[in-house]
């Protein structure tokens, strides 16, 4: 029994590393790449450690263009993106937390229709919403500004609804009773009580709206039209289409510089993206 | 009383946010893709009603099926093997050994990373001369394909591309693994059961609706696959073999400028989505398990 255990433990630490060095090749296929010279790409057999790593590939990346445009494109497309972001997880923090609030903690007519209602918005595709949604920020004269991309964010959105809502329950109604006996306003049992007990749910949230915001390809592509103002995602596919298939180790450095922000963001929040992904995938 | 009464008022104050965010990025695109879908609209004219048209073309329109084929096709690959490795690999991460958080990040991690760098990064993995995967095969005498540009190989090439992603459900299947009940496994185990019996007989079927959720996301994730072939492969390419539903979509929306058209084929996908969500439940109901729950 002991033995045939062992055994079983040391077949699976094999597998498990044999996958995770499967796993990992791409993204060291990606730094190496990135550090090599242009005739190291195309060496054969494979080059893994460049002789003499070439760490001007990133500065090269960075200002690609800027001769020509009179401005560094992937500074300018990191600025945007940074910026949208912001945008993004201010308004989907604020708004949400509010509308989680009432869903939660407070009693109105229609609250758990409206609620049934926000959940089944969750199953609209927004291949669905695409063509809609562009006539009417055309209309409103938002096409090429990045108005389409950050204002919805501030009103709310089904899936941070429902992931608060879900968390706010947890707190102690005594606590509100209390407060509400001592005078407290809604408002400030929603601005002093339950958001300070709910960080780690609005980290969850903020967290989840970054990563779509910095990862999204699909908004900027339909709203976004000059160059000055693409995303990082944006400006990748930019490069690519107009280089790949030529200058591999510039392009892996561009690469490498759209995906260490999330590398290094995992790295930092490991918790909250794991409870989260948790959060969703079993009380959903 | 009056108490109430302030209390409602707060409610709606509260959540009015979110009834401006409903009715303006929700409520109407929804009833305006309904009757665009009836409209000749092309953006710069105001639309034309021109009732079940849109619908009736789609209907006869060959490309409208290609990638309705290749979708589908796509689909029935990758869901079966993500959810396969998934549980698989979620079952060696619970099975106490040490380094989890190691392994669990590295699964992890290629599932975080933003979709077109994946692409662009994979263009490079599967390139037909000098990358690296190429590389691997002809170092074992096996005949290297061309990856990105002969059509018998681009779907598989984005089915592998996919199974790198599959961290994010390895996660949600190591949550639910974690509350499989300890005794049920001591249980069977002194009742003599091996460790496939274990697995069939105790884990999977308490794992069931956590898979059940997994296959219904992933049924609703794959159906939209865009960013990662549009940029892999572009239009299509090689012979139209990686023309996805959603890029067809697209094109028709914001290249040929067939706004209405694109609208008609927006909500055949919605109905696609809520007949095959609503057949995963349906088929589910015999082998799905939820605990505590009278049959």
């Amino acid at each position: 029994m002991k033995i045939r255990n062992r055994f079983r433990v040391c077949v699976t630490h094999f597998a498990l590393a044999g996958l995770s060095v499967v796993f990992m090749f791409p993204l060291l296929w990606l730094i190496s790449t990135a550090l090599k010279r242009l005739e190291e790409t195309t060496m054969h057999p494979i080059v893994w450690i460049p002789k003499h790593p070439q760490w001007h590939n990133f500065a090269d990346a960075f200002t690609y263009g800027s001769a020509q445009l009179g401005y560094i494109p992937f500074l300018v497309y990191a600025r945007n993106t940074l910026l949208l972001c912001i945008l993004v997880v201010a308004g989907t923090v604020v708004s949400n937390s509010l509308v989680a609030y009432s869903f939660a903690r407070l009693k109105w007519p229609g609250r758990d229709l409206m609620f049934a209602v926000t959940l089944s918005t969750l199953m609209v595709p927004f291949p669905v919403l695409m063509v809609p949604m562009f006539a009417l920020f055309r209309d409103l004269h938002w096409i090429g500004t990045y108005r389409p991309l950050w204002v919805p964010a501030w009103f709310g959105s089904a899936f941070s609804i429902f992931l608060l809502r879900q968390f706010f329950r947890t707190i102690p109604f005594e606590l509100s009773e209390a407060a509400k006996l001592d005078g407290c306003s809604e408002w400030g049992i929603y601005s002093r009580i339950v958001l300070p007990l709910s960080k780690p749910a609005l980290a969850v949230v903020a967290l989840f709206s970054f990563m779509a915001t910095w990862n999204d390809f699909l908004g900027p592509l339909i709203y976004l039209i000059d160059q000055k103002t693409f995303t990082l995602s944006l400006g990748l596919q930019f490069y690519q289409s107009q280089h790949g298939g030529t200058q591999w180790h510039l392009l892996m450095a561009a690469t490498t510089i759209v995906v260490a922000p999330v590398i290094l963001l995992f790295f930092f929040a490991q918790k909250q993206f794991i409870q989260g992904i948790a959060l969703t995938g079993l009380k959903g | 009383m009056k108490e109430r009464r302030k209390g409602k008022i707060a409610g709606l104050l509260f959540a009015c946010p979110w009834f401006v965010g409903l009715s303006l990025f929700m409520a109407y695109p929804v009833c305006a893709s309904v009757y665009l879908s009836f409209c000749e609209y092309s953006v710069l004219k105001p639309p034309m009603w021109v009732g079940t048209e849109n619908y009736r073309d789609l209907f006869h329109d060959e490309l409208f099926w290609t990638t309705i084929k290749n979708t589908g096709l796509y689909a029935i690959v990758a869901l079966p093997f993500g959810v396969l490795l998934g549980i698989f690999l979620a079952m060696m991460l619970n099975s106490k050994v040490r380094g989890l958080a190691f392994y669990r990040t590295i699964f992890f991690l290629p599932s975080l990373l933003p979709q077109v760098s994946l692409a662009v990064l994979w263009l490079w993995v599967f390139n037909g001369d000098d990358g690296v995967l190429n590389e691997f095969l002809r170092m074992l005498h096996i005949t290297a394909p061309n990856w990105l540009s002969d059509p018998a190989w681009s779907k598989p090439a984005l089915v592998l591309l996919s199974l790198w992603g599959v961290g994010n459900a390895v996660v949600i299947y190591l949550a639910g693994l974690q509350d499989v009940p300890v005794q049920l496994l001591e249980a069977a185990e002194l009742d003599g059961a091996s460790a496939w019996a274990k697995t069939r007989h105790v884990t999977l079927p308490m794992l069931s609706p956590v898979i059940l959720f997994n296959v219904i996301m992933g049924i609703i994730g794959t159906l939209q696959v865009f960013t990662v072939p549009y940029i892999m492969f572009p239009g299509g390419s090689p012979a139209r073999s990686t023309y996805f539903y959603t890029m067809y979509l697209f094109d028709n929306a914001f290249r040929y400028n067939k706004m209405g058209y694109a609208a008609a084929m927006g909500w055949i996908m919605f109905l696609a989505i809520l007949v095959l969500t609503l057949f995963a439940l349906k088929v589910s109901e015999r082998h799905v398990y939820y605990g505590g729950e009278a049959k």
